[in-house]
């Protein structure tokens, strides 16, 4: 046991003090911060108020047009093309002097043009500010009436409800609980590849490097690749804290970047939610709509899960992946004509996941979160939409049950594969040897 | 008594790597396992060192069977083919290699020092291996077998790869740690240096023992009455029924074989009959490759494959 300990204190350091390593574990949550940096910059450069003049002889405008926060209109008289510039105005915009329904003679002079949101915003005004006009004149009602029968009706949003077990309603969000479950299994698929290649590359690295047979004479085989194994899987585990813990520091750090009002909107439509209706932006809306849904997700439970679900494939999967590097020499086509039915069932647990995500609790989804070879996946992608509703603690604990299983027994298969492969020189085996081999 | 092999066997699908040998090793001795290429030797030294274990036949260590996971502790293992990560540094390198061993960290780094001033190696600590010359991995490479003061000492080829001054060194060594009592089994095919270094040899071909001898007896068992005889000048006559000239050389010396029956005695009585002044007279004593090659020879050298079900 001591010397397993001696085997993966070096697996891991030497992985661990690697630059490549130090690297991507740094710059993927700087990368991630960049992209979420990027968004909410532009939110904000969004926000930016542009003031425009506005002259308007005919009085058109005057009583219905609404600054926003993007654009704040003043009406004035004082201005004209030559000294808006000058005057702090970003743009100035003329009505037409004849009768309301000349929507062809708006015209917008700016220096520089304005951004798209800015002209969307502009036009919008105009289009209420003449339809409240018209409404107000012709048809001889209040528009804010008709804002409020509209608004009442546009507020529809569709809020999946499932009935908890203790008849509690819970609510939740699919496309939350999907995103969520598609990303985590996908992190899943991927660091299956990843860490499953870097066993097969170690396996491989010491039996063309002829140390295995130096190390064997002192630890047994057995101890050397689970050494290798569990000082990897712990390489894995620290990127994946390192990148919980950069992560959440970042956005933190972020969100602090959000203007306070605008956060304050989100805060209080949360609490309006359902039905928010009113001044709030629909961005805004959906921000708040979002926060409000991941609230509702069990963090903690989908975090276990994980975590669970990394190692228990990653076992499941390294112990294959070390039989195949013991089985191949110095070619690394071989480890690819060899890798192929590992590789296989990972993909395949990828495919039946996203055709799966759309309806978490069909049988296909089902059978296969149970089955070792695709349960790290297909089950990280069902939990988010909720323990014990869509998967109930039956399949929870069959599949986990079935991982452990699992993987005690590719260990198993794996570590006399392993004990004979590493000492043999030569041409490289055939799975078909291979099993041979395990059953000595 | 350090070590005993009784009938090991060990098949492999197409071969019998090694066939029923038994053999002992007594304690501070330089045993030399000898044998072509194929012979069975890397298989024999895998099952002494406990990572293969042998399909029949059993191995005492010390007088006990061999329990590979205690006494690996005491053995110290070179394979012919050398191995340390390439990435890692020197320093770090033996000390894991060392505490794999049982080595506590402090003893470790203790005697790695010293052997690394012994050797010369104290400004390697800090270099990877990728930027040692072959020789200098084989240095490393010994110190890592030898650090933890094993009792038995397994060398597969030590000296390939080596120059002749590294190899001085290292034989040095060899010698100095069997005279500190550890015990040294030495594999290889290079007969000249087997001569020089070993008590006791086994040779073995094809998965079976030939021999098993001192290297002193080997070679009595195996002359052939061959003599080498100097003159000042060649004597007239060199024909005799007491032997037979086998080469003149241009020295004014002759080998001769002996026949069966007579002493090198005659031999003399011989010359000096003739007045031929004689300058000196010697045994030649088969060399080992001698026997080796005798002994190999008509077997064919490389194994072919066998079908071990029958």
């Amino acid at each position: 046991m001591n010397k397993t300990w001696l085997v993966i204190k070096r697996e891991y350091l030497s992985r661990v003090r690697k630059k490549t390593f130090i690297l991507t574990t740094i710059l993927t949550p700087l990368l991630f911060a960049a992209v979420i940096g990027t968004v909410i910059l532009i939110t904000i450069k969004n926000v930016r108020n542009e003031k425009i003049a506005v002259v308007d002889p005919s009085g058109l405008l005057k009583s219905n047009l609404e600054s926003s926060k993007t654009v704040t209109y003043q009406f004035t008289t004082d201005v004209d093309t030559s000294n808006f510039v000058a005057k702090g105005f970003s743009a100035i915009l003329f009505s037409p002097h004849s009768g309301v329904n000349e929507t062809n003679n708006f015209k917008l002079i700016t220096e520089k043009s304005l951004s798209r949101m800015a002209n969307e915003s502009i036009e919008k005004s105009i289009d209420r500010a003449l339809e409240n006009n018209m409404i107000s004149q012709e048809l001889k009602i209040d528009p804010r009436l008709i804002d409020s029968i509209k608004s009442n009706a546009e507020s529809v949003s569709i809020i999946t409800n499932k009935k908890g077990e203790d008849g509690k309603l819970q609510q939740s969000n699919f496309n939350i609980a999907s995103s969520i479950g598609y990303f985590t299994a996908f992190l899943i698929y991927i660091t299956l590849f990843i860490y499953g290649a870097m066993v097969m590359r170690g396996v491989m690295e010491e039996k063309t490097n002829r140390i295995a047979e130096v190390i064997i004479s002192s630890v047994k085989p057995f101890q050397l690749m689970m050494g290798k194994i569990i000082g990897i899987g712990a390489v894995g585990l620290t990127q994946f804290l390192i990148w919980i813990v950069l992560i959440s520091i970042i956005t933190t750090g972020l969100t602090s970047l959000i203007p306070a009002d605008v956060l304050h909107q989100v805060q209080q439509t949360q609490q309006q939610i359902p039905g928010a209706t009113g001044q709030s932006s629909e961005a805004i809306r959906a921000m708040a709509e979002v926060q409000n849904n991941l609230a509702t997700v069990n963090w903690g439970l989908v975090i276990f899960c994980f975590i669970f679900y990394f190692l228990g494939g990653y076992l499941f999967y390294a112990a294959l992946f070390a039989a195949v590097g013991s089985a191949v020499n110095e070619d690394p086509q071989d480890a690819q004509s060899l890798m192929f039915p590992i590789t296989m069932p990972i993909v395949i647990g990828i495919v039946i996941m996203i055709n799966s995500i759309n309806d978490p609790s069909s049988s296909l989804a089902t059978w296969s979160s149970l089955i070792p070879f695709f349960s790290p996946i297909v089950m990280m992608a069902r939990i988010p939409f909720g323990v014990p509703d869509t998967v109930p603690y039956w399949q929870l604990g069959a599949s986990m049950v079935l991982l452990v299983l699992g993987f005690v027994f590719t260990t198993w298969l794996c570590s006399k594969i392993y004990r004979t492969g590493i000492l043999l020189y030569g041409k490289k085996a055939t799975w078909k040897e291979m099993l041979k081999w395990a059953r000595r | 008594m350090m070590l005993e092999l009784r009938n090991l066997k060990k098949y492999y699908a197409t071969q019998k790597a090694v066939d029923d040998i038994s053999f002992t090793v007594q304690e501070g001795s330089v045993f030399g396992l000898l044998g072509p290429n194929g012979a069975g030797k890397t298989t024999l030294l895998r099952m002494l060192t406990g990572i293969l274990y042998p399909d029949e036949g059993q191995i005492f260590f010390n007088g006990k069977p061999f329990e590979p996971l205690k006494d690996i502790e005491q053995i110290g293992y070179m394979p012919e083919e050398r191995g340390l990560y390439k990435k890692m540094k020197i320093g770090e390198q033996a000390l894991y290699l060392a505490q794999l061993k049982g080595l506590s960290k402090a003893d470790a780094m203790q005697l790695i020092k010293e052997w690394f001033i012994k050797l010369e190696m104290q400004s390697w600590w800090n270099k990877k291996v990728e930027d040692l010359s072959k020789g200098m991995s084989q240095k490393l490479q010994f110190v890592t077998t030898v650090l933890h003061r094993p009792k038995l000492i397994i060398l597969d080829e030590p000296f390939s790869g080596l120059d002749p001054v590294n190899s001085n060194v290292i034989k040095d060594e060899i010698f100095r740690l069997a005279k500190e009592g550890a015990t040294i089994i030495f594999s290889t095919h290079r007969m000249e240096q087997v001569e020089e270094i070993c008590d006791h040899i086994v040779l073995v071909n094809k998965g079976k023992k030939l021999l098993d001898n001192t290297v002193k007896d080997a070679k009595q068992e195996f002359k052939q009455n061959l003599f080498k005889i100097s003159f000042e000048n060649l004597p007239g006559h060199t024909d005799s029924k007491v032997f037979q000239t086998i080469k003149q050389h241009s020295d004014h010396s002759l080998t001769v074989k002996i026949n069966e029956g007579y002493k090198p005695n005659d031999v003399l009585t011989y010359f000096i009959d003739q007045n031929a002044a004689i300058t000196s007279f010697n045994e030649l004593l088969p060399s080992l490759n001698d026997i080796f090659i005798n002994l190999v020879e008509g077997t064919a050298a490389s194994r072919q494959f066998q079908n071990t079900t029958a």
